[in-house]
């Protein structure tokens, strides 16, 4: 569970003060399909960025699952992040000079998990992904939605509650870009929690919560409630 | 990430970089290697110049007649004053000595050598045939007498001019003519080679009465002494110079060195020689060093969307600096490896070019090469790692 409590951010453009994030409140439930929407400079994809622990607020409380996470030292949210937080992002961040599967293995290896039960699990993982021809490719002889794929895998096979994307179909065209929703639908369906941020109002409508943004506010939050 | 992981991280990094990390290597290789061969260099120089002097003798006392004065000529000259002679007399005097074990005058000169036909100007010493065991040298053939040798005509020859004289090898025995006198072949010298600059092997030795009478002089041109024992050496060279002091009416007129002193010496200035080019190899590994910072740099700048990624799926920023750090040690590791082989062959090279010149590198030059190396890459992998370390990841995945 995800409980945000009257978090601010602020940048500093020059000597005017940009409020990214204006005393937020959010509350995300286990499993939420959530999409995040508004128009660019509304505070999104920093809100995505304070909730996955990448950013800090300069006021407010963040809770995940009942712990307080904003206090924690950098080394303490790194290891959050590591085991409950997968991230997909736009343009996919996949390291060129490493194999498809290794790019998987990556978090498995920050782990400290030892070597077989890495191999096993990336295994399993190019499978269930349907990667396992493209295994051995770099992130330049993959197409794009390859490569959105393998850095879905690599979110997550740390089994993280929350996957957080930012633009995931951002660079791909509309099929694949669909395709690529599937797939993150699918792990929704899993019981993960998926949180999406859009400004693309077709895909943004998908999603079971939809929250709009502006100016650093929450500016509408609406349920579908039949699903 | 555990430290295999790590280390495998750094390693297919720097593989993927295979023209950088060649490069890289290579400036650390040649600074070490530099340090190596330069040092192998002045230190095969102090080990020549000590082996030259351990061949004329050791425990050597050398006495010279007149004193030894940086400034202007011979004090004594301005009071109308000459140095006097260090005659035979001196030498036995000082050889009664209880401290010296054998002592041999000498003269040298140069005279016409004739024998079968054949004519040759050749080097001359005039001494005892203690001369023989004080400068290490050897007989081949013949048996040369203390005592009688002094008091007959005889002659040996070097081992060269034995074989240009008397190509058939039966010298021994034979009558020469040196200059005016003849002289009986009584013994032939062991193929010793150059030492000092001088080549026993193209030298004859005479009776020093013989030669006095020969070069007309009633000077000595050195005095060899050996003492009994290396630690008596500088009693006995007091010894001789209050000797001979008093045998000539209390003038300080003769100079009187150890062997010892002198390769001392030679060995203290030749040691600094080494530890200056040793000194000025190190620079070149400081600046391979700083080009390891630089391309530390550089690779930090071109992988900040991967050193965001990182920190994206939870890499502790200790944990990027270490991969960094590792990065350059490695690199600096594989460059003090290849400049250790580097530097030995080059060693190796320089021993087989020049065979007398035993270029063989210092231990402490090889560790001091390796070792630093490895410290100057560690340190110059500190910034750039901590550079890294403190990426900001929002701003770091931004930005490609």
């Amino acid at each position: 569970m995800i409980q945000l409590a009257a978090i601010s951010r602020i940048f500093y453009m020059g000597e005017q003060a940009v409020r990214a994030l204006d005393q937020v409140d959010l509350t995300i439930l286990p499993g939420e399909y959530v999409s995040i929407m508004g128009p660019s400079g509304s505070g999104k994809s920093t809100l995505l960025n304070v909730i996955g622990l990448l950013d800090r607020p300069d006021s407010g409380q963040y809770l995940l699952n009942g712990k307080n996470v904003t206090d924690l030292s950098e080394t303490e949210q790194a290891k959050v992040r590591r085991e409950k937080i997968g991230f997909v992002f736009q343009s996919f961040h996949l390291v060129p000079r490493m194999t498809a599967a290794e790019n998987i293995e990556l978090p498995l290896t920050l782990s400290g998990i030892p070597l077989s039960e890495r191999k096993t699990r990336v295994l399993e993982t190019l499978q269930s992904f349907n990667l396992s021809d493209r295994a051995q490719h770099r992130p330049a002889e993959l197409s794009g939605g390859q490569r959105q794929r393998v850095a879905i895998a690599r979110a997550t096979i740390m089994r993280p509650t929350a996957i957080l994307a930012d633009e995931p179909t951002g660079n791909l065209d509309h099929r694949i870009g669909a395709e690529v929703m599937a797939l993150l639908e699918a792990l929704h369906q899993g019981g993960t929690t998926l949180l999406i941020v859009t400004h693309d109002r077709e895909l943004g409508l998908r999603a079971q919560r939809k929250i709009g943004m502006r100016d650093g506010r929450i500016e509408s939050d609406t349920r579908n409630e039949k699903q | 990430m555990r430290a295999q992981d790590t280390l495998l991280f750094a390693v297919k990094t720097l593989r993927s970089y295979p023209t950088r990390s060649m490069l890289i290597m290579l400036a650390m290789a040649l600074g070490v290697a530099a340090v190596i061969v330069l040092t192998a260099l002045g230190d095969g120089a102090r080990r020549y110049v000590i082996n030259q002097f351990s061949s004329i003798g050791t425990n050597l006392i050398i006495v010279l007649p007149g004193r030894a004065e940086t400034a202007g000529g011979f004090p004594g000259a301005a009071l109308g004053q000459t140095p006097r002679d260090l005659t035979l007399d001196d030498a036995r005097w000082v050889g009664r000595l209880p401290q010296v074990r054998r002592y041999a005058p000498l003269n040298v000169g140069v005279a016409e050598l004739s024998a079968a036909g054949v004519l040759r100007e050749v080097t001359v010493l005039g001494s005892s045939a203690e001369i023989l065991p004080i400068r290490h040298m050897r007989l081949v053939q013949g048996n040369i007498i203390a005592g009688i040798f002094e008091n007959s005509a005889q002659i040996i020859l070097g081992d060269k001019l034995a074989q240009d004289f008397f190509p058939d090898g039966n010298a021994l025995g034979q009558r020469v003519r040196l200059g005016d006198r003849r002289f009986l072949v009584a013994g032939i010298l062991a193929m010793q080679g150059e030492s000092m600059g001088f080549n026993s092997d193209e030298i004859v030795i005479i009776p020093v009465q013989h030669a006095q009478a020969l070069f007309n002089t009633h000077s000595l041109f050195r005095l060899m002494v050996e003492a009994r024992h290396r630690s008596e050496i500088e009693a006995t060279k007091a010894a001789i110079h209050e000797t001979i002091v008093r045998r000539h009416n209390g003038e300080d007129d003769v100079t009187v060195i150890t062997q010892d002193a002198v390769l001392a010496t030679f060995d203290r200035i030749l040691h600094a020689l080494t530890l200056g080019v040793a000194g000025i190899a190190i620079i070149s590994l400081l600046v391979a060093g700083i080009l390891v910072m630089n391309v530390m740099l550089v690779a930090v700048s071109q992988r900040t969307g991967e050193i965001g990624l990182l920190k994206a799926i939870g890499t502790p920023a200790l944990t990027i600096r270490l991969v960094f750090l590792t990065e350059a040690i490695l690199l600096s590791v594989a460059g003090a490896i290849l400049g250790f082989a580097l530097g030995q062959a080059g060693s190796l090279l320089l021993r087989i070019a020049y065979p007398q010149l035993p270029a063989w590198p210092p231990i402490w030059a090889n560790f001091a090469g390796i070792a630093v190396a490895i410290l100057v890459g560690t340190l110059a992998g500190l910034l750039p790692a901590a550079r890294a370390a403190r990426l900001d990841p929002v701003q770091a995945l931004n930005k490609r």
